[in-house]
């Protein structure tokens, strides 16, 4: 075991670096410099730009402004945001509870809706049951997000008007932020109506973002399921008398869920990807709201170290797969 | 009365080009602790009509009979519900392919102890003590350490004497057997069979095994039924089967046995294959490959006595000549 991990982890440092070169080289690749941007529509003269250019170190080549970044890193250091001066590491953490509860909200949402739906389509294969749920499946997995997110706001918030168009909370509260988390900080300020409105302000956003993980993991269960249930074992677990709930939910589904594992885990890198269109099209004052308004104002050192940031948490996300994984597949355990 | 009585048992399956009869007509009697051996090629439809009596055919197959009785409960009149509580506890199944038949996620002893939970009220720790027994009594070495064994870690003979405890862990009436064997090396194969004969003995069970394996018939079975193309064609006592086969099937299926091949030369086999769904002969399903076979032959079969082992075929065989002949001619 102690050996597997060591292995997991030695795999994770080049592909580190390569995030890390990734993102060095793409934002730089892009027109404008932070600079430009900064000066906006005041006039500067190229010999100010160029001094405050070399105060940030752009002036030396690119190989070693890589070079100096990557021994900063190391050292734990992702620097200051060029735009705001405060440190990179400090804006992640605090903006990232929010990306975090919008994203445990949808991936629960996608994995409680979906592996029931992908069980119900294999059961009843080839009803109308099973194909309006494969073809709803198929729908919200073409759906560009910035585009379906539009449409429930101007259904749900502009039509109905049931719920808010933006924000994580409605101005009206204020209370410290104990956790990060808006559903547990409103219930623990004692507020009446803030967890309701921190409520109403998350159903949105975590529709949207579960839809894709949601039609993925409801396709992935379903055919797994149809791979199972024609597996001997299911034959056996019948021959023994067991109600069908319980052949289908103990003896095929904990089968089935060694294939769905893996791709709920995939779907965490969907999902924060996700967050950066979701985030943008809610308000949602997340980490990919954060990285995109970076690369927007060309602020390199928060798109080098939002991306490695969240390059990170996917392979530890993988990783406890990976772990997951051998727990619930005996075959890999022994 | 016979523990297990069915009489005209039709499997039919729903395919693209049609529905196809993998069991068609067939009756089928098991008296309480007797040993009945179904013999046939593949495609003769021996698994399907036990898997039909289970209720373990896919929604595909409509299953028809005039009866279907066991232990004196009208089996065609019950629900699925009613079913699953004699299926397991009162009539078990084995299968070919003992590997691939224990589910890989479980332990050994949750497996068989999910089996003593839905059928009777041991608690907890009863169950984990008869699981142990069972075990043992199926001459598994160390049956304590075993209880907590996934399918992987056991090999093809330990995996199917674990099915073989499971499903006798209630005590069942009626063992079903789909070719326990086939899938087991040789000396396996021989010690699962002693294993099951003794346990049909111990405990005053009824065997019902399927086997396409003279040799496994001969040692195991009290009586044989021979069945080709989803139709019975033959019955008879073990001894009085080998002795003086009635049906040319049968008799055929004896002289392919390497054991009875007299001549120095090629073993004998039958010409042709089993009819499937499609060039189905109109008469007699065995006539395009049966020596014996008459122009009659072509339209139809008659069904002989139980003098004759109740063979199907109308120049019924007796000390290996054809009888009856001029009823063709």
């Amino acid at each position: 075991m102690l050996r597997f991990l060591a292995g997991r982890f030695a795999v994770l440092i080049p592909t580190f670096l390569g995030v890390a070169l990734v993102a060095f080289a793409f934002i730089r690749l892009l027109p404008g410099d932070p600079v430009m941007l900064m000066s906006g529509e005041r006039v500067m003269s190229d010999e100010r730009h160029a001094e405050i250019m070399k105060s940030l170190g752009y002036d030396k080549p690119l190989s070693i402004q890589f070079v100096d970044y990557l021994g900063d890193i190391v050292t734990g250091d992702l620097g200051n945001s060029v735009v705001t001066k405060r440190p990179i590491l400090d804006d992640f953490f605090k903006l990232f509870p929010a990306t975090l509860e919008l994203s445990i909200c949808a991936i629960f949402l996608a994995v409680f809706l979906g592996i029931p739906a992908g069980v119900l389509a294999a059961v009843r294969r080839g009803s109308w049951i099973d194909q309006s749920l494969m073809g709803t499946a198929l729908v919200g997995y073409s759906m560009p997000i910035f585009w379906w997110g539009l449409l429930l706001i101007i259904l749900f918030s502009g039509i109905l008007q049931w719920t808010p168009v933006s924000g994580r909370i409605s101005l009206m509260y204020y209370f410290p932020a104990h956790t990060g988390f808006m559903l547990i900080d409103s219930l623990l300020s004692g507020q009446p109506g803030a967890f309701k409105s921190a409520l109403s302000h998350l159903i949105l956003p975590t529709i949207v973002l579960c839809t894709i993980p949601l039609a993925v993991i409801a396709r992935q269960t379903r055919s797994a399921m149809l791979e199972v249930l024609g597996e001997d074992y299911v034959r056996t677990a019948r021959s023994k008398g067991l109600s069908p709930r319980r052949v289908i939910g103990v003896h095929a589904l904990r089968n089935a869920l060694i294939p769905v594992v893996t791709t709920i885990g995939l779907q965490v890198g969907v999902l924060l990807a996700g967050a950066i269109l979701t985030e943008t099209i809610f308000s949602w004052p997340g980490i990919g709201k954060w990285m995109v308004d970076a690369v927007f104002k060309r602020d390199y050192p928060v798109v080098q170290g939002g991306l490695l940031l969240i390059a990170g948490i996917i392979m530890i996300v993988n990783l406890a797969v990976d772990l997951l994984y051998g727990l619930i597949n005996p075959r890999i355990r022994h | 009365m016979a523990l297990l009585e069915i009489k005209n048992l039709t499997v039919s399956f729903d395919t693209v080009t049609g529905p196809f009869a993998a069991v068609d007509g067939v009756d089928l009697t098991v008296d309480g602790r007797e040993i009945l051996s179904i013999v046939g090629e593949s495609g003769s439809g021996k698994s399907v009509s036990m898997l039909a009596v289970m209720g373990l055919l896919p929604p595909s197959a409509t299953v028809t009979a005039d009866v279907m009785r066991f232990d004196g409960n009208d089996m065609l009149s019950m629900t699925a519900k009613q079913k699953r509580t004699i299926i397991g506890r009162d009539i078990a199944m084995i299968f070919q392919e003992p590997m691939s038949s224990l589910n890989p996620c479980f332990t050994v002893g949750f497996q068989i102890g999910e089996m003593l939970r839905r059928h009777t009220d041991l608690d907890r720790k009863a169950r984990r003590t008869r699981a142990i027994e069972l075990l043992d009594a199926v001459g598994i070495p160390s049956p304590q350490q075993r209880l907590s064994a996934f399918p992987h870690q056991l090999s093809g003979g330990m995996s199917q004497r674990v099915m073989i405890a499971m499903a006798t862990s209630c005590r069942p009436k009626l063992l079903i057997a789909d070719e326990p064997t086939t899938a087991l090396d040789v000396t396996i194969q021989a010690q699962i069979l002693d294993l099951l004969r003794d346990l049909c003995a111990d405990r005053d069970m009824a065997l019902v095994l399927i086997t396409h394996d003279m040799g496994v018939v001969a040692q195991m079975a009290h009586r044989v039924q021979v069945q080709y193309a989803g139709q019975r064609v033959e019955e008879q006592a073990v001894r009085e089967l080998f002795s003086d086969p009635h049906h040319p099937y049968t008799s055929a299926l004896l002289s392919a046995l390497p054991e009875r091949a007299t001549g120095r030369g090629h073993l004998p086999s039958i010409a042709g294959m089993v009819p499937g769904q499609h060039g189905r002969p109109t008469g007699c399903l065995f006539e395009p490959r049966c020596q014996f076979a008459t122009d009659i032959c072509r339209r139809g079969a008659e069904r002989q006595d139980a003098a004759l082992g109740h063979a199907l075929c109308n120049h019924p065989l007796v000390n290996g000549v054809a009888t009856r002949m001029e009823v063709g001619a």
